[in-house]
């Protein structure tokens, strides 16, 4: 599924918060339709680097390219690789002054500006796809935590946004809830999404990941493909990271 | 183990339900809380029943003149209904009131259906209220065009004045407000310390000062022959002084945002104005209607200090004719008229609040 031409490329990015250096030459190159599952202990910069590939946060030097477009100052750019980048946060996010179905529309409406028809149309699509089009009269705050997940991601997917990333999508969830979240990201993985994941469920990611990436103090240490990273990590933090993840 | 059987309703016992259960509940469950209770009643009625007769009981409302009201021990009413005109329109000329009169019933049929859940066109017409309305309702009272007889504005005056200075204050100040609230949280260093500036200055002087400023030393300034009209004047000064309170309060829920929703709407590729248009003030605002409303309310009562620079609002106009000689002691009536007339904007503005708070509540945040 995956080709040869690359969605992200991360060349010796580095990124510092005042004087704290937290993303130490980053180099990644990720391929069109590529599923990626990123993990590592707390703090060790995962979040911060995903957050880079959609100027959530500035990198300082280094070059991020987003499908050919490469992140700089220029507005215009940063536009461009967000149209491209879909981004789905640990605590959903959602508007919680809108409903579902306006939460999906504002972003075709006001960004795509299609007309509110038409982005009705596409939003209840999506919600379809999540498998919550019943709630999308409802405001945010009467969901669950699960269907606000799926609202959130329905939300991205609304905007066909070419690159999807996941900020620990399931950890402010429920046991119950989470496989709901996964199923859905299952099936986005299945049809050819590029997917960038930060997540600590080991089961998602030996199912649908191409490469795992383990990350601590700000470095990527090792990546492999799931199955000799979870059976033959290489590294000694690896594998102490796995011993405690798989010990609970 | 025996069947098991639906136990029949029964009705509730009555000394829970009823008027006699709710006393016994509310105000009589415990020896203290009944003697408490005996004494609140005894002074609550002790004070409204003398209340209650001067206002409505001995009252003299209807007669000519003040010799109709000597005799009476109650208040006396046909005082205001004798003047009402002068407190409404203070000395804009007689034959023109109907201007006036339009302009508010525009007013009434243009904000009145926001107070109701099912009208048709709440939305046109707010904004219609809030754009249309003051350009026509401002030819409507100057006059000086369409035919319509010049009217200066030293000649506007009472209730009208108030509710003027009133109207063009919170529709003025609230978008100020809200401007200067955005660009005191701006990244911008110079953008930022402007805002900082302006708030800091309008919030630290007093409105009395800032109308005296305004009124008296703003034309010594001005070059010879330039003059700008006093009301004009008036009313920068009081919107710029209450937008530096709105900014303040509005400041107050932008703070209340969490990142998140700045940054999901920037994920979605939102661009500023988007993000805080679409996004980030409908919730701010939101959260901060009871702020805005009591920034309205202390306006609108403030308007009352344009009389120290000789403009007559409706406090100014009791005020002068409770001196009239024609008229016994009447100053009482007169304040408590006038306290009435601002306690029904006031009271209004508050009701609203509280109607458009429930309107927008939107579940628990999680
Ligand atoms: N805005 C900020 N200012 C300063 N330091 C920050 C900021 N955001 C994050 N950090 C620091 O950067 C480091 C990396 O943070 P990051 O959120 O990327 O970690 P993470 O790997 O996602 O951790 P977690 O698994 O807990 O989410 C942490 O040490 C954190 O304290
Ligand atoms: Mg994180």
């Amino acid at each position: 599924m995956t080709s040869n031409k690359s969605a992200i490329e991360l060349v010796g990015m580095n990124k510092w918060y005042g004087d704290f250096h937290v993303l130490k030459d980053i180099n990644l190159n990720v391929a069109e339709g590529e599923r990626i599952v990123i993990c590592g202990p707390s703090g060790s910069g995962k979040s911060t680097m995903i957050r880079c590939i959609n100027r959530l946060e500035e990198h300082q030097t280094g070059k991020i390219i987003v499908n050919g477009i490469e992140l700089t100052e220029d507005l215009k750019r940063i536009d461009k690789v967000r149209k491209e980048v879909g981004m789905c946060f640990q605590h959903f996010n959602l508007f919680p002054h809108l409903t579902v179905l306006e939460n999906c529309t504002l972003g075709l409406i006001w960004v795509r500006k299609l007309p509110k028809k038409e982005a009705e149309d596409v939003a209840m699509h999506f919600l379809e796809r999540v498998k919550i089009p019943e709630q999308a009269e409802k405001f945010p705050g009467q969901l669950s935590g699960g269907q606000q997940q799926r609202v959130a991601i329905a939300r991205s997917l609304c905007m066909s946004p070419k690159i999807m990333l996941f900020d620990e999508p399931t950890s402010a969830l429920d046991p119950e809830m989470i496989k709901e979240v996964l199923d859905v990201m299952v099936e986005l993985a299945d049809e050819g999404m590029t997917m960038l994941c930060v997540t600590h469920e080991m089961g998602f990611a030996k199912k649908v990941a191409d490469r795992v990436i383990f990350m601590d103090v700000g470095q990527i240490v090792e990546e492999n493909n799931p199955h000799d990273f979870f059976d033959h990590p290489q590294n000694d933090r690896t594998k102490l990271f796995l011993s405690q993840i798989i010990g609970h | 183990m025996s069947d098991f059987k639906a136990l029949p309703d029964l009705p509730a016992p009555t000394s829970s339900t009823g008027l006699a259960g709710w006393f016994r509940s509310n105000l009589f469950s415990t020896p203290i809380n009944s003697v408490v209770s005996v004494i609140s009643i005894y002074f609550i009625v002790s004070f409204l029943i003398p209340v209650l007769d001067w206002a409505f009981v001995s009252a003299v409302w209807t007669g000519e003149g003040n010799a109709a009201c000597e005799q009476a021990s109650g208040a006396c009413w046909i005082f205001i209904e004798d003047r009402i005109s002068i407190f409404s329109y203070g000395i804009y000329p007689a034959d023109q009131t109907w201007r006036l009169d339009i302009a508010f019933a525009l007013l009434a049929v243009s904000f009145g259906p926001q107070f109701f859940d099912k009208f048709p066109f709440k939305m046109p017409l707010a904004i219609f209220s809030l754009t249309a309305f003051p350009l026509i309702s401002f030819y409507l009272i100057s006059g000086g065009a369409f035919g319509l007889e010049y009217v200066p504005t030293e000649r506007w005056g009472g209730l009208s004045l108030t509710l003027i200075l009133a109207f063009v204050g919170i529709v003025a100040a609230l978008p100020i407000g809200v401007v200067v609230a955005l660009g005191r949280r701006s990244e911008m260093p110079v953008i930022r310390s402007v805002c900082i500036g302006f708030i800091e200055l309008w919030r630290g002087i007093p409105l009395i000062s800032v109308l005296f400023m305004s009124s008296v030393m703003l034309p010594l300034f001005l070059p010879e022959g330039m003059n700008f009209d006093k009301l004009l004047r008036a009313l920068i000064g009081i919107t710029m002084f209450q937008s530096a309170y709105m900014a303040e309060v509005i400041r107050g829920g932008l703070q209340a945002i969490p990142r998140g929703q700045y940054e999901a709407a920037s994920a979605m590729g939102l661009g500023y104005w988007g993000q805080m248009r679409l996004v980030v003030l409908p919730q701010a605002l939101k959260l901060v209607i009871p702020g805005i409303v009591n920034t309205f309310i202390a306006l609108f009562k403030d308007t009352t200090l344009v009389l120290i620079i000789g403009l007559l609002d409706v406090l100014a106009l009791v005020q002068s004719a409770i001196e009239d000689p024609a008229w016994g002691a009447v100053e009482t009536e007169g304040y408590v008229f006038a306290a009435f007339c601002f306690w029904v904007f006031c009271f209004s503005m508050s009701r609203y609040s509280q109607k458009l708070e429930r309107k927008l509540h939107t579940g628990h945040k999680r």
